[in-house]
């Protein structure tokens, strides 16, 4: 099962859980076999769903870590003289002094941006920033290595920066 | 100390927390802070980062309740064990 399970998704932990999980589910659904398959059939299909369902929830969360955290249209193009620049019409502008910033409408909108990030970058930046813990107790909380903590609060700031620049702008 | 590195304002944005966290080495600080010198764009996206962190030192706790909490430090473990 084990083996079945490590085709669909990219981790043995992943993997291992899976089959856990799929030996959960006959336990519940027995009542539910009417003997029309052969029970290793029926257990095997179960698995395959469960294996599947991770496979994709796996690739959702990676995807999250992926690519870069500000839309790459704001910076020059290669055959510029000055590539990777912000272009013009696209660099930041300033937000001007700090208690604008923390005006309240500026954190109902950024109180929003933070329940609306992806679940692994809200519960770091939220620690983080939010409660004050650092790093180390994060990593801690989390069970998470501190490069991984690092990127979840970079990825989870840029987009609640990005969300606070479409406030302003 | 060598001449820093050059980079471009598509890698700074990037490489932004590593450097607010301390978790870049030397000479890749040195290249960030040479930047910083000449960009005055990227000093203002590294302002609204700054000003991004400390708005969220004052988003109100009581939106976010102890259930929601364990629920998601539930969820966080359940799915990445």
């Amino acid at each position: 099962m084990l083996r079945v399970a490590r085709s669909y998704v990219h981790t043995h932990s992943s993997a291992e859980e899976v089959v856990q999980e799929a030996w959960l589910g006959v336990v519940r659904s027995l009542d539910g076999f009417e003997g029309r398959s052969q029970l290793r059939t029926w257990v095997f299909r179960i698995l395959v769903n469960v294996a599947r369902r991770r496979g994709r929830a796996d690739e959702r969360a990676n995807a999250e870590l992926m690519g870069p955290t500000v839309d790459p249209r704001r910076f020059r193009d290669d055959d510029d003289p000055y590539p990777g620049h912000w272009r013009d019409d696209a660099a930041p502008v300033d937000w001007g002094p700090e208690p604008e910033v923390l005006a309240a409408e500026f954190r109902a909108a950024l109180g929003k941006a933070l329940t609306e990030l992806p679940e692994r970058q809200r519960a770091v930046v939220e620690l983080r920033d939010v409660h004050g813990f650092d790093g180390e107790e994060v990593c801690e909380l989390l069970d998470l290595t501190a490069a991984n903590q690092r990127v979840l609060l970079h990825r989870g700031r840029a987009r609640l920066r990005a969300a606070l620049e479409g406030v302003l702008a | 100390m060598t001449t820093p590195r050059d980079i471009a304002c598509v890698e700074l944005v990037e490489l932004l927390t590593d450097y607010l966290e301390g978790a870049l080495p030397p000479d890749e600080v040195a290249a960030v802070e040479a930047h910083l010198e000449i960009c005055p764009p990227c000093r203002v996206y590294v302002a609204q980062m700054r000003a991004t962190i400390a708005a969220l030192g004052s988003v109100p706790v009581e939106t976010l309740p102890d259930e929601a909490y364990d629920e998601l430090l539930a969820a966080f473990r359940d799915r990445f064990a």
